[in-house]
Parts: C-alpha cells; structure tokens; sequence
C-alpha cells in the first residue's frame, strides 16, 4: 500500500462536512439565479400591472349641453360638411359656465375652467351630432372625457398640493364631484381609437391595425419562403460548400441585430424601391426577412424528425422524392412548421427596432386602412407613449403592454397546445 | 471473509422488474465474475454496488446491500464516501478530458489525500505503476489522457480508480472495447490487483471470467441463477440453464 | 378472373426506357419548376446578406466622402448635431465614433456581469440538478422571460430600475444619472440570461454521461463534477453561449433607446449616462430629415461596424459550438 500519514478512509471522512456545506452551496447558487430570474419577471408583471390597471377606467364628466344653434355657428344648412365644422368648443364652454357662473366673467377663469375638460369634449360631441343631426336645438347631458391631469388627480396619481391645479380649479372639481357629475367609467376610447397627443384620447386601435398588416405581410411573405428554403436544403440540396454557406448564412442571420434589418429596408426598399415611408407593407417586409431564419430552422427540424422510413416507404411505391415529400413528409411535418412560424410571428409582433427605422414611428392618428397606409405598430406605440412627457401616458404605455404581452401568449399558447396535440413519437 | 452481502435485492426501471431477489456474497480479495446473457441484469446488480444507479431517475432499488455489515442504501451514507470505498471502472474507456496526470491526481485532490505536491506525485506514480501503465506515460503525464490507445486509457481509469485507494473495485466489462492484446494486460493486472482490493467484474466473455475470477455468478433474465466457485461454475454446473449458457445454448 | 386481369396488366407494361415520356415526362418537368422554386427561394436568405452588405457599403462610402475615415474610427467627439449645418459638415470630430464604442461596450460589460453568471448558474441547474419537477417550473420562467418584447423591457427600465438605482445609491452618497448605463445594463442583463442559459443548458446537456460517472464513481461531489469535469469539457461551448449573448447585447436597440441617453460622454463609470451606437442610429434617422445628409449616412456607417462586430462574434460563436458538438458526437 502506499505510505500515508493517516489512513484515506480518515482522511475522506474529514473532508466531508466541508464538501457538504459546498455541495449544498453550489446547489442554492443555482437556485438563486433560478429565483432572481423569477423575481424580476414578477417585479416586472407587477410593475407593468399595478401602472397599467389605471387606463381600464377614464375620468369622465357630465354637462348639460345646449346645442344651439347661434353658439354652434349653424346657419340653416345641416349637411354633414357643415355639421362637422361648426363650433363644438363653444357649446361645452357654454355648459361649463352654467355649471360655475361664477367663472365666466375672468377670460383667465374661462380657460382654468376649460382646462378641466379634455379638448376631445368636441369632437365627441360633434360625432353624437354628426350621428343624429336632430340634436341640433336641443339640450341633453353628456359624459365627456376630463382632461389627462383631472384624471390623474382622480385616481389618486396626483396629488392635491402637487400644484397642478390652482385652488380655483380644485374648488370647481369639488364641487363637479358633489353634483356627481364625475364619473370613472370603462375606458372604451383606449380599444377603438388610434394614437393623439391628448393621453386621454390615445387608443392603441390603429396600432393593433398596424401591427396586424404588417404581421399578415410577413406571414405571407416568410411562410411560404422558409418552408420552400427549409424543404430544398434538407431534402434536395446536395452536400457541398454552396450550402453550406447557406446553412451559415441563415444561422448569422438569425443573429444579426434587428437594427441592421431596419437599416436593409431603409436603403432598399425604401430608397432604393421607392416603397411608402411608414407603410405596413414595408414593415411586413423587413419582419418577413427576419423571421425567415426562425421559419427556416423550425421547419428543418420538423422534417428532420420524420423519421426516413415513411419517404422510404413512399420511394419503394414509385414516387418520386418530390411526390414523397409533398404528399408524405410535409403533412407530418406540418404541425411543427406552424409551431415554429407562429413563435416567430410571436417574435416578429415585438419588434420595434427595424419598424423605426422605416419611419412606423410616426405620429398617426387615422385607422391604417390598408398596406400602404401610414401606420405604427403595437411595441413602437408603446416606445412613443413611453417616451412623451405627460404623466398619464406612464398608465397608457404599461396597459398597452399588457395589450401586446396577451397577444404574445395567446400565440405562444397556441404554438403550446399545436405542439402538445400533434406531437408524435416515432 | 465476506466483504459486500447482498439480500433480497430487487430493481425496478419504472415498471419493468430488472432484478429479482438477489442474494450474493462478495469475498474479499477475490475476483468475482458476473455472466449472462445481454440484458440479464449482471450491470444493474453491479450499478447498485455503489449506487451508480441512482443516477438514474426512474430506477428503484430494494432490498439490502452491506459493506462490511453497514447498509449502503440507509439513508445516512453519504454516497462521496461510499464511491470513494467503492471505486468503479466502466465499460468504455472514459479518461477526463485532462492530463493523464490530472486524470490520476483527480480522485486524491478532491478527497484531500495528498498533502503536498511530493505526497500527490507519489500517488500518481505508484497508482500508474500498479495499473502498469507507467513505463509507457511517463515522459507525457501533461499530454492530454485522450491522446492514448484504447487499452491504455483503460489502465489509465483503472489507475484513476486505484488512486483512490478504494476498497472494492467494481468493473464494467472492462474489456468490451479493447483489442485481445490489451484484455490480456487487464487480465493480468485484475489478477495483480486482487491482493490489494476485492474486485467484482462483469464479462460477457465466459473465458474471461474462467481466467481471472475465483467466483462467478450467473444471471439470466433478472434472476441470480447460480453462484459458486469458477470451477465448479463452469466444470459442473447445478442448474439447466447455467449449463446451456456455458455450453453456448443461449446468449 | 383475377389472374387473367394480372396477366393483362402484366402485358400491357412498356419497357423501362419507354416511361420517360407523356404524363411522366410532364410530371418530371413541373417537379423541374418546381424545385428551381425551392432552390430561388432558398436564395433569398444569402440576398438578404448581399442586400445587407451592400446598401450598408454603399451608404458607407457616401458617408466617408464628407467625414475622413480616420476621423470617425478614432475621433473622441460624437456630436452629429453640429453638422446639420451645411458649412460644417464634417467639421472636426462631429463624427467621432470612440464614445460610441466605449458606450456600447459599457453597457455590454454590465450586461454581460448580470448575464453571464445568471445564465451560467441557471443552465447548470437545469442541467445537472433539478429534479424534472422543478426542470418544469424554472424552465417556463426563462422561456417567459425570453419573449418579453425588448420595448418592455426599456419601459420596465425606465419605470421601476432606473429609478430605483438612483435612490437607493443617492441614499448611500452616490451621484447617479437617471440614464445611467448601469440601469440599461442590468435590465439588458436579464434579457440576456435566457440567451445563455439556453444554449448553455444545450451545451452541458451534450456532455457525454460516461465522463459525469467517472467522477461520481471516484467518490466526487455533484459541484466538484460540475466544476472540474463537466464545466471544462463544455467550455468551448460555453464560451460560444456567451459570445452570442455580447453580440445580442452589443445589437440590442429599444432598452438602451428608452433607458440609455443621448449624451456621448467617454466614460468607462457605469454611474453615468453613456449612448451607444444603436442609441444614436435611431436618433440620426428618427426626425425630418433628406435622406442624404451626412447624418443619415452616419446612420448607415454606424449600422455598418455594427454589422462587422456582430458578425464576427456571431462566427466565431457558431464555430465554437459546431466544433464543440463535433467533438463529442
């Protein structure tokens, strides 16, 4: 044997209280990351939800408005050109100083008391009247948004003494709030109108439309290329350097920074083709390009996994290996294809970068219609929203959030129950 | 003397019965061989003798092993010490991606048995030595342990094991993988390394376990069909089923 | 019966050579289209680099004729600004891209001390100790974590860390910038860490089993394996898992737009406010401006060496993990 001071078995024994205690601390390192992981993803959630619970309800208050006619500037004509030009802001200025005849007599008054009500009080107004002209001489009460900072002072965002509001103003809310003509009602405006300067008039509608043309295009575009790509490299491409490279051209593609991508569809198709500034169409098209690698990948690995004896089988009939492959091992391979497209449309709704870049940042308050209409995007509404100065686009930007985050699992979800329900053993 | 006893052993892989109620002494200083068929279950029995298996998340161990009258499977044994008593050599040559020294000098480190840098090369030495490797490492103990032959990274491993200073030896068909020349240098190191440590190895080669073994075991589809002296194993088997193994009827 | 109708059929076969013409002769033919279909479109993805090189190339060049190269690579000034004005374009150090870089580095260092062990740690847990149970809890988390939009995470930046970050560290006598890059970095960091944990999860998982028994047989605990076996053979590996997570964090775009500033101050102190080169791409093309100017064409260089840099990270990353699974294949 060989000569030791003291016998191994001693010696192992004594070492193992220590190995223990660094076994059981390497396993809680683990566990710490996993835990610091889940800690910021709940930290995240919460934060995104506490801010975003706020724009489910909007401050709104009610005036008795007369619409007359010599305050609307009507003459006899009430065609739908003239309706919609006539003078809404005087009317809501009228019913607010019934409301506090006190204030109208001081022009500063007038304005403080206006400030109270969001500028979107008119446009309302003239849609009810453009919707049912025989409105017009008559008087009725309506709930109109209240401005942003009303609304933030309501849901306790502000507070009193923030300076916000002069004592005048507060005194008027007070007493708003005692006739009860102020109310926290469900706030529609967010789902069905698009982007304005004025938080409580911003909706996401005409960036989910955005989102939603863009996504088609890429769909369009990227479905039928990746799996046409997919199908030749795995089963017809022969093995040698072409493909190979691009086999390594896909996999740096799939790496490089959506940035660049933006940058690709700036020079080309913007500059180069001429495409529309800030279209769905070309937003589609630059997502197309970055989804492909996801699409490529997943559709290989999909075909990959049926197993070679089902072409075999097919081959031994007589057909040929492209009957083979489209009647036998792209139907099997097909659940996973979507899988994998629908995570990458999933990846594709997220991205703002590149859609900056094409100039989808824009500041659009109309409904895309179609392709080539300008249009943002769901994430670079949040990115704008985000970036604007007024409090109450914190609430607006996180319920956005919230807006895209469920999309994402609605998708993911579906990629999920697609896997589960068609997974198959070979 | 007997070193290791197994009573009643039974091993499940999830539903599937891998063992039935085996009952087996392990002598000290002696070889036993364990044979039969593929499948038979000779490495599951041979895996529960240091609790290799449970590595393995859907398998389940019954039944009693004791080394030296202690019961490996209570749950206060801590399974550092037991595989440092119980050292292991598998079926395919699997040296660290290290240097042969590092390979050797792994087990020592991390149980704390070389106090110095003298005291560790002393191990290295001698354990490549015992595993009659060494003449042939010698001028490259920093070359990487992947660069050797098959047969050598097998002694190596066997080194690695012995470094140890384990009581029992347990082997996994050591040979599988090696040409005849270098099984017949394992063989007889088995035979050397006998006189320091108790040694159970599997073979599915029945001359192998004729050569080396003082004791062979057979097993058949899960059961311990047989056990007894080499000779009489394979001279004068007791049971059907042994004789037709021998006689090469089935496996 | 049925024997004569074999027979006929039998009969009616033409020779071998014979088949090559009508129906199967067009059947041939459309299959021809049909993979010069496949073949076009497996084209698009090396167009899609070519397209890459080449409109960055070219933008490049045009921006080279009004600002030296040697001014932008090693200039210590980056204020784009000043050259909107016609006289001055190209004026000395307007395009100096050395705050930039260091920038970008800055936050990636952060970045990458947050991902980098997270990461690591976490695919060795998933790897070598959770149960199966536990596997199908951690797991989801880094997959969440993983398909949360990047503006979300700029946002959450904003909102909650960098707030937090200044403070708590003005409670302790710090001066922080609210856009500091360390808030940028930290919450880049974590968007990382599934990136990492990932492949670094992919990569101890193809360590061969046999190694991991050669060490527990020898008596090692379950760390000392991972530490001295496991983690040394999946090292290169391991190495490529990270150098793809730089190249993410260094190409990363809304984080560092939302939480990350403007000012291009040369500072290696997390503590203050740093800009990156992404930072200033979207701030050079975003606004009215004619697509010709040199700052729309700094855009272009800037996207440029960020192409270079990603892609050689990127290469050498895959390379690393093709050689790495070759080995032990």
């Amino acid at each position: 044997m060989i000569d030791r001071q003291s016998s191994p078995s001693e010696t192992i024994l004594a070492s193992l209280p220590r190995r223990r205690r660094a076994e059981a601390r390497f396993r809680i390192y683990g566990i710490a990351a996993i835990g610091i992981a889940l800690a910021f993803l709940i930290l995240l959630i919460s934060a995104i939800g506490t801010q975003g619970i706020g724009a489910i309800s909007q401050t709104e208050i009610a005036l008795d408005v007369t619409l007359d006619e010599s305050v609307l500037g009507l003459s006899d004509a009430r065609d739908r050109e003239t309706l919609s030009k006539a003078n809404y802001r005087a009317v809501i200025r009228a019913a607010l100083g019934d409301v506090f005849p006190e204030a109208v007599s001081a022009r500063r008054d007038r304005r403080a008391l206006m400030k109270l009500v969001s500028v979107g009080a008119g446009f309302e107004l003239r849609n009810l009247v453009l919707e049912d002209p025989g409105l017009v001489g008559g008087t009725m009460r309506v709930w109109v948004p209240a401005d942003d900072e009303v609304d933030m002072l309501m849901k306790g965002a502000t507070a009193r003494d923030s300076g916000r509001f002069s004592d005048k103003q507060l005194g008027w809310l007070d007493q708003l709030e005692e006739e009860g003509r102020i109310r926290s009602a469900f706030n529609w405006r967010f789902f069905t109108s698009g982007d304005s300067r004025e938080p409580e008039l911003a909706g996401i509608l005409g960036a989910i439309a955005g989102s939603f043309f863009a996504l088609i295009t890429c769909l369009v575009l990227s479905f039928p290329l990746g799996v046409m790509t997919a199908i030749y490299l795995e089963e017809f491409a022969p093995r040698n350097r072409w493909t190979d490279l691009i086999e390594i051209n896909i996999n740096n593609l799939a790496a490089v920074p959506s940035i660049v991508f933006g940058l690709l569809g700036l020079a080309i198709f913007l500059g180069f083709m001429g495409l529309t500034r800030s279209a769905p169409l070309v937003g589609g098209m630059v997502l197309a390009l970055m989804t492909l690698p996801t699409v490529i990948i997943a559709t290989r690995a999909s075909l990959r996994a049926v197993p070679p004896s089902i072409r075999e089988a097919a081959i031994g009939l007589g057909a040929s290996r492209m009957q083979a492959m489209l009647h036998h091992t792209l139907p099997l391979a097909m659940p996973g294809i979507m899988t994998g497209t629908i995570i990458g449309m999933a990846q594709a709704l997220g991205e703002s970068a590149p859609l900056i870049m094409i100039g989808m940042v824009a500041f659009i308050v109309d409904m895309p219609q179609g392709l080539l209409d300008p249009a943002s995007a769901l994430p670079v509404q949040i990115y704008i929203w985000a970036d604007s100065p007024e409090r109450a686009f914190a609430e607006k930007t996180a319920a956005a959030i919230i807006v895209l985050l469920a999309f994402l699992i609605i998708m993911n979800l579906t990629a999920v129950i697609l896997r589960r329900r068609f997974e198959r053993r070979w | 003397m007997t070193k290791l006893t197994a009573r009643n052993v039974n091993v499940f892989y999830g539903d599937a019965h891998a063992l039935k109620q085996v009952n087996l002494d392990i002598r000290q200083n002696e070889v036993t061989a364990l044979i039969g068929p593929s499948g038979c279950g000779k490495s599951t029995f041979l895996r529960c003798l240091n609790r290799m298996n449970d590595l393995i998340e859907a398998c389940r161990v019954e039944g009693n092993i004791c080394l030296d009258g202690e019961d490996i499977y209570d749950p206060a044994v801590d399974l550092v010490y037991l595989r440092a008593r119980i050292g292991m050599v598998f079926q395919k040559p699997n040296p660290f991606p290290k240097s042969v020294y590092d390979n050797v000098a792994y087990g020592p480190k991390i149980h704390g048995l070389a106090s110095s840098r003298a005291e560790m090369d002393d191990i290295v030495t001698s354990s490549l030595e015992r595993a009659g490797l060494f003449e042939e490492v010698k001028d490259r103990l920093g070359a990487p342990a992947t660069g050797l032959s098959g047969g050598q990274q097998q002694r190596l491993c066997i080194a690695r094991a012995i470094a140890v200073c384990p009581e029992i030896i347990l082997m996994d068909e050591p040979c599988s993988a090696l040409d005849p020349i270098a099984t017949a240098r394992i063989e007889a190191l088995i035979d050397e390394l006998k006189q320091n440590f108790t040694i159970v190895i599997v073979t599915h080669s029945m001359q192998q376990a004729a050569r080396v073994s003082q004791r062979t075991a057979f097993f058949h589809l899960g059961d311990l069909v047989e056990v007894g002296d080499t000779d009489t194993v394979f001279t004068k088997p007791v049971d059907p089923r042994t004789e037709s193994y021998i006689s090469g009827h089935i496996g | 019966m049925a024997q004569t109708a074999m027979a006929a059929r039998d009969e009616a076969r033409p020779s071998l050579l014979a088949v090559a013409k009508g129906r199967r002769a067009r059947q041939i033919l459309g299959e021809r289209v049909l993979l010069g279909f496949l073949l076009a479109s497996s084209l698009v993805a090396i167009l899609t680099t070519i397209g890459i090189v080449f409109s960055l190339l070219f933008e490049t060049i045009r921006f080279l004729d009004a600002v030296p190269l040697l001014d932008f690579l090693f200039g210590l000034n980056w204020s784009p600004q000043i050259a909107i004005r016609e006289d001055q374009v190209g004026s000395s150090g307007a395009f100096g891209v050395v705050p930039l870089l260091v920038g970008t580095g800055l936050i990636a260092a952060v970045a990458m001390t947050v991902a980098g062990p997270l990461g690591l740690l976490s695919a060795i847990y998933l790897a070598e100790y959770a149960s199966p149970r536990a596997r199908g809890f951690a797991k989801p988390i880094l997959e969440i974590l993983a398909g949360i939009p990047t503006v979300v995470y700029g946002f959450f930046a904003v909102l909650v860390v960098a707030p937090f970050l200044r403070d708590s560290s003005e409670s302790i006598g710090f001066e922080v910038s609210s856009e500091s890059a360390l808030a940028a970095g930290v919450v880049m960091g974590v968007m990382i860490v599934p990136i990492v944990s990932s492949l670094a999860d992919d990569v101890i998982a193809a360590v061969p089993q046999s190694l991991r028994e050669g060490a527990y047989g020898l008596g090692a605990t379950k760390s000392e394996t991972v530490r001295d076996i496991v983690l040394p053979a999946a090292l290169p590996g391991i190495g490529g898992a990270l150098l793809l997570g730089v190249s993410r964090a260094i190409g990363e775009t809304m984080i560092v737009v939302m939480a990350a500033g403007l000012s291009a101050n040369l500072t290696v102190n997390p503590l203050q406010a740093v800009t990156t080169i992404t930072v200033q791409m979207v701030a050079l093309l975003t606004g009215d401006q004619e697509f010709d100017s040199p700052k729309t064409l700094a855009a272009f260089a800037l996207g440029l060496l960020l192409f270079i840099a990603t892609l050689i990270l990127n290469l050498i990353a895959l390379m690393l993990v093709r050689r790495y699974q070759e080995r032990y294949d």
